[in-house]
């Protein structure tokens, strides 16, 4: 493999204001908020039916703020399963916050203990997603981080409330392609990490075992199923001198 | 405190846990052998295409065309640019009915 497949070439460092940090943050989340709105609008109206009051239904978005596992949280507790099943299936769902977490750690120097209390907490998909790809370059500073999760926190929050009270006239979102929007991000972000070793074959591993998976054992088991096979791709085809730049 | 609240607020828990869990675990190894290294550095590649997988293989080909198109695109296109593009095409099928 050549030089420029080394971790160093793909990670560069250029000073940025907090300025254009923050205006950075807020362009880049633009799709995010469009597809945001109605996903969660429409967990707002399916939590009140299911019994949840509205203070519950707002304890629960601003607390958990992870949608997938929410709607797991809803469905479970409509069922009357034992809470502590409840708990398990949420933590299986959020399983692979443990593996963004541990990426992204690594890339938060610019960050103050505090700050990165707080970050973690709003580590969702998109969140992590745009974050490694700051990270690459110019580098992941406070300033971008917290913009764009600001904007998506405060969206989820605020939709989750139109939707809880105007249940009944939401709309179709798939008329528009909105519903569509975050699976079309998450394969732009994908193809952005091309450069990165072994590419091609993690991004095969991966994506045959999630079908595999999905098609088993059913989801949510195909996204930490994947994921952790195709980091052992990745460990796999690893060689010693590609990995020594991180500090 | 009801039921609903403090089950809430374990759920929460369990999802900060897991949020925190990766960071602090690998900041108390400190030197990373180097195919760990490169599992992490492979997180957002591989995490991300499984969670989008699914979405090729059971929706209609509208949705699996437009993956197609965006992930072709952003090679050399902007972020945004692309996702408009896989969001046009996948209407655009769905109008179509493929």
């Amino acid at each position: 493999m050549s030089d420029d497949c080394n971790q160093d070439s793909l990670v560069q460092k250029i000073p940025t204001t907090m300025r254009t940090d923050i205006l950075d943050g807020t362009r880049d989340v633009v799709p995010i908020l469009i597809a945001v709105v109605p996903f969660s609008a429409v967990f707002g109206a399916v939590a009140i039916e299911s019994g949840l009051s509205f203070a519950e239904l707002l304890l629960t978005s601003m607390s958990i703020y992870a949608v997938a596992s929410q709607y797991v949280m809803l469905d479970l507790f409509g069922q009357g399963v034992p809470a502590w099943s409840i708990i398990l299936a949420v933590f299986a769902v959020n399983f692979r916050h443990v593996l963004y977490s541990a990426s992204i750690g690594r890339h938060m120097q610019a960050f103050s203990g505090l700050q990165k209390a707080a970050a973690f907490f709003l580590l969702v998909d998109p969140q992590f997603a745009a974050s490694e790809r700051r990270a690459a370059s110019p580098g992941l500073r406070p300033a971008y981080y917290f913009s764009y999760a600001a904007c998506i926190y405060i969206t989820w929050i605020a939709s989750n409330c139109v939707g809880a009270a105007f249940g009944s006239l939401i709309n179709d979102p798939s008329a528009y392609g909105i519903d569509f929007i975050l699976p079309l991000y998450f394969t732009g972000l994908i193809a952005g990490f091309h450069r990165r070793p072994g590419f091609v074959a993690v991004l095969i591993v991966s994506a045959f075992t999630s079908l595999l998976a999905y098609f088993t054992v059913g989801s949510p088991w195909h996204i930490t199923l994947g994921g952790l096979a195709g980091l052992a791709t990745a460990a796999a085809l690893s060689r010693p001198q590609e990995a020594m730049t991180h500090d | 405190m009801t039921d609903t609240v403090l089950l809430v607020c374990l759920c929460a828990a369990a999802t900060y846990l897991t949020r925190t869990g990766g960071h602090l675990l690998l900041s108390r190894v400190g030197k990373v052998h180097h195919r760990a290294e490169a599992a992490l550095n492979a997180v957002p590649v591989a995490v991300l295409t499984a969670l989008v997988a699914p979405s090729i293989a059971t929706d209609s080909i509208a949705e699996a065309a437009a993956i197609a198109v965006t992930g072709l695109l952003a090679l050399r296109f902007s972020l945004v640019t692309s996702v408009a593009a896989g969001m046009a095409s996948v209407v655009l099928l769905r109008i179509l009915a493929i």
